[in-house]
């Protein structure tokens, strides 16, 4: 049965809200299938605002492979801003999609990826909005499966009692996977409801109901123990190998209204093994394996054509890693010099080969500003963190920026790191102050610049870090004010250095919500009963709003904010995740974390891409394997250019 | 199109441009810019059959091949109806040029259609009298830089109640018409709307649906020349 368009009751209240463009859709790439065609339709949802969530590459990348399926539909979703809400709530309009303004109620599944935890609330509203009951043990057979997936679902244990399904890890083949065995369960008259299709999905799918959590009077987990049959005790991640067999997107969506990204985005890589200890994305992504060179020069050809961008970004999660990186720059740079197509590589580390890079990408263009990440003030801070950058390296690297016509450098902190002194965050002070020094002298004039931008550190599932204490925000705000008047009592560099950073209470929320269990959940729906949107914007977000939640919701429990957030882990305690598999080894990350707190200095992990195997687990436990060139390949210009500037 | 911007119009166009692989021309400096200019666009919120640019190319090209290369490259919602060539100063050759189209210098006046929802012909037609009567209507408009004053009666032409309505079986519907000068500052649709609902006794139960017809010289819009335009949706 067809399913009508919401549009005629939704387009008479465009007019009253702001950026109306974001609710229309249309846009270059999109793709409308007749509602009948598919029997199988997901209604796919990155929960913040379009102008956000439309970049999104994992969205755009599961649309694609989704929609490139005969008999499977894919369309889109964003959480609408308080205006719009408001209005949808007052005229009866419910969630709709962007292709074809369906009510999202109607579809079959309904999927959120959460690249953070702060968007858990705005999973309510377009819950709450598309009329689907807010718990899954509401739920019937009529609503669509609500699966979560993204880096925030390797903890899904805050949202549990709202999903009915979490994948981990790469969803390119697992949304195919879920597809055939709803296509299935359909054909078959839905054997067993609801629950019978969960239970067909539990072997290679999280399902949060199916898993029983019992606690301890302390507070603490005792365990999680499947509640039925055929479920297994641990689910693992899902790893697409050969990203060379899966080059999308083909088609990005180009919007019509702005966004945050206007580039068309090609990932060179997927993983990272430097071994950062406070990153999660370098944990759960591992292995690396790269795209290679001729896979990624002819995705930008194509998606420049397809597209009309005029931008390209080579994301990865540290781009210069690429084994062929040089040849792709200099060949790209040789391409594209023409035809006033950027190129940029978004994430960089403290090296100057990068500055040669970013040289290279900027051929024709303006050298603005170059960012790098040294994360840690001092040299012992940074071991700690197992982020092996010298202070040496640093001013080599900034140098060259300097004196290669780069006016401006961006350096990355974090503050309130596992053993951070107050003295470790003023070595981040005399350490612009010496970048400025050099730059001053390399570039041989003083109006350059170096930002300094600090995040509060919040420790994350399936890390080293995940049984760390997080800093209390009060010992975080008066590092950073210390530092603040540090760097503008000295008048030699006040001008020349910009201090930007996240006070430490933005950091407690996002702490709660990423090491939270079950008993979180009752936090968020009660932040969201009182007004919470949009929390990952500051002018929207409340800390005050979700302490009142924290303890109106956990009254009864003898657990609370402080509990979650500021306190120390043992080896012993039970985490919330314990049972969902990243495929890292528990005694590994246990004595990496050790390691990187040994009294007598941190120990250093080498990357595995360079050095012997040292046994972390995700490939051993997944059957994976590192895939990295170099190729040997050159890309020829003349063959993959798009014909922009004369046909 | 109706609620992006002049900035989205600008950028989905710039897009199907490169899309379409015209050669087209960029400006010199740091940050080179397509070469194309556009003329008066309409505001957010209104629909437009006609709106004018113009852009330079780099090599010479047919005029029906850059209509269909574009038309082919373009969003729905963004045609290309026609494609004429310019003079070597940007403005259109002598002695060539359809009875709606003119140099950006002659887009003097808009013809504009409006909806207006939950309003009866009968009362539409004494509001508009009341309007036309009047020697000023001065209205406010909230702008980004504060409250802005017009007189949004001296920019209006001509003004009347078409006899058809919106949708047969809905609820009442009055369609207008109207010749706005293109003044400045500019006098838009909604302050239109504004003076007759503040000083005229009109209240639309919903937001008008306005649509730009055509755009050109004052005595090409007025009169019965844009009563045969077609409906806009």
């Amino acid at each position: 049965m067809p399913v009508e368009s919401v549009y005629p009751a939704l387009e008479p209240l465009l007019p009253s809200v702001r950026k109306p463009i974001q609710y229309v859709g249309g846009e270059v790439g999109s793709v409308v299938k007749d509602w009948d065609s598919a029997d199988v339709r997901w209604a796919l949802c990155y929960p913040d605002a379009y102008e956000v969530g439309l970049p999104n590459q994992g969205i755009q990348i599961l649309y694609e492979v989704l929609n490139e399926r005969d008999g499977v539909l894919a369309e889109r979703t964003y959480t609408v801003w308080p205006d719009l809400e408001a209005l949808m709530r007052e005229h009866d309009v419910p969630q709709f999609t962007l292709e074809a303004h369906r009510p999202v109620a109607a579809f079959d599944v309904l999927g959120f990826s959460f690249a953070a935890e702060l968007g858990y609330t705005n999973m309510l509203t377009v819950l709450d909005l598309a009329g689907i009951p807010i718990f899954s043990s509401e739920r019937g057979e009529c609503h669509p499966l609500v699966i979560a997936g993204g880096h925030a679902a390797f903890n899904p244990e805050p949202v549990a009692d709202f999903l009915d399904a979490v994948v981990l890890g790469d969803g390119e083949q697992a949304v195919l996977a879920i597809t055939e065995v709803i296509r299935e369960w359909k054909r078959e008259g839905c054997p067993g409801g609801r629950d019978g299709l969960l239970l067909r999905l539990a072997p290679f799918v999280y399902i949060p109901r199916f898993y029983d959590v019992s606690y301890h009077a302390d507070g603490k987990i005792s365990k999680v123990v499947p509640n039925r049959q055929g479920v297994p005790a641990t689910v693992s991640k899902h790893t697409l190998m050969d990203l060379d067999a899966w080059p999308y997107p083909r088609q990005p969506i180009v919007p019509v209204a702005e966004t945050v990204h206007e580039r068309y985005s090609v990932e060179i890589f997927r993983g990272c093994t430097r071994g950062c200890r406070f990153c999660q994305a370098g944990m759960i992504t591992r292995p690396v394996r790269e795209r290679s060179i001729t896979t990624i020069g002819q995705m930008v050809a194509d998606g420049i054509a397809a597209s009309g961008f005029n931008e390209v970004g080579l994301l990865s999660l540290s781009s210069a890693d690429h084994s062929e990186i040089n040849e792709i720059a200099v060949d790209l740079a040789d391409c594209y010099e023409d035809s006033k197509v950027g190129l940029s590589l978004p994430s960089t580390r403290v090296d100057a080969f990068n500055v040669t890079l970013a040289d290279e990408l900027s051929r024709n263009g303006r050298r603005s500003g170059l960012t790098f990440a040294p994360e840690g003030g001092s040299e012992r801070l940074r071991k700690v963190i197992n982020k092996m950058v010298t202070e040496e390296d640093l001013i080599r690297t900034v140098t060259t920026a300097y004196a290669s016509g780069w006016r401006q450098v961006k350096l990355y902190f974090m503050c309130g790191l596992p053993t951070e002194t107050d003295e470790d965050v003023q070595a981040i002070g005399q350490l612009a102050r010496k970048v400025i020094a050099a730059g001053r002298e390399a570039a041989g004039r003083r109006d350059i610049r170096c930002t300094v931008s600090i995040g509060g550190f919040v420790p994350k599932p399936h890390t080293p870090f995940q049984w760390a204490a997080q800093c209390a925000p009060e010992v975080v705000d008066a590092r950073l004010r210390a530092l603040g008047g540090a760097l503008r009592a000295d008048r030699a560099y006040a001008k020349s250095i910009g201090y930007r950073y996240h006070g430490g209470q933005d950091g407690i929320i996002e702490g709660l919500l990423s090491r939270g269990d079950r008993r979180v959940s009752g936090v968020i729906l009660a932040a969201w009963k009182e007004g919470a949107r949009f929390d990952g914007w500051s002018e929207h977000f409340s800390f005050e709003r979700w302490q009142r939640s924290a303890e109106q919701a956990l009254a009864g429990d003898p657990v609370d904010l402080a509990w979650y957030t500021t306190r120390e882990r043992d080896y012993s305690e039970v985490l919330p995740w314990d049972h969902l598999d990243a495929g890292l080894d528990r005694d590994w990350l246990w004595q990496d974390w050790q390691d990187s707190i040994a009294p007598e200095g941190a120990g250093e992990v080498e990357d595995c891409r360079w050095t012997p195997c040292y046994e972390c687990g995700a490939c051993s436990s997944m059957g994976t394997e590192i895939q990295v060139g170099p190729t040997g390949q050159r890309l020829d210009g003349r063959r993959l250019l798009p014909v922009i500037g004369g046909r | 199109m109706r609620f992006a911007s002049h900035r989205d119009v600008a950028r989905a166009f710039e897009r199907g441009v490169r899309r379409a692989g015209l050669p087209i021309a960029y400006s010199a400096g740091f940050t080179p810019h397509p070469k194309i200019s556009y003329a008066g666009g309409a505001p957010t919120g209104v629909a437009s059959e006609a709106e004018y640019l113009s852009l330079a190319l780099t090599v010479r090209q047919a005029e029906t091949q850059v209509c269909l290369r574009l038309n082919a490259a373009l969003p729905d919602g963004i045609d290309v109806i026609d494609v004429t060539e310019a003079g070597g100063d940007g403005s259109r050759p002598a002695g060539s040029g359809s009875a709606s189209a003119g140099g950006f210098g002659h887009l003097e006046a808009s013809g504009w259609r409006m909806v207006l929802p939950g309003v009866a012909p009968e009362v539409a037609r004494r509001a508009v009298a009341g309007f036309l009567a009047r020697t000023e209507a001065p209205v406010e408009r909230l702008t980004d830089k504060g409250v802005r004053r017009l007189d949004a009666r001296a920019a209006v032409v001509e003004m009347t109640v078409l006899d058809e309505t919106a949708e047969p079986g809905s609820e009442d519907c009055a369609i207008l018409r109207m010749v706005v000068l293109h003044t400045a500052p500019a006098v838009r649709p909604e302050d239109i709307v504004t003076a007759l609902r503040e000083q005229d006794g009109i209240a639309p139960s919903s937001p008008p649906m306005i649509t730009r017809l055509a755009q050109g010289q004052r005595a090409q819009l007025t009169g019965q020349a844009l009563l045969a335009g077609k409906g806009a949706s």
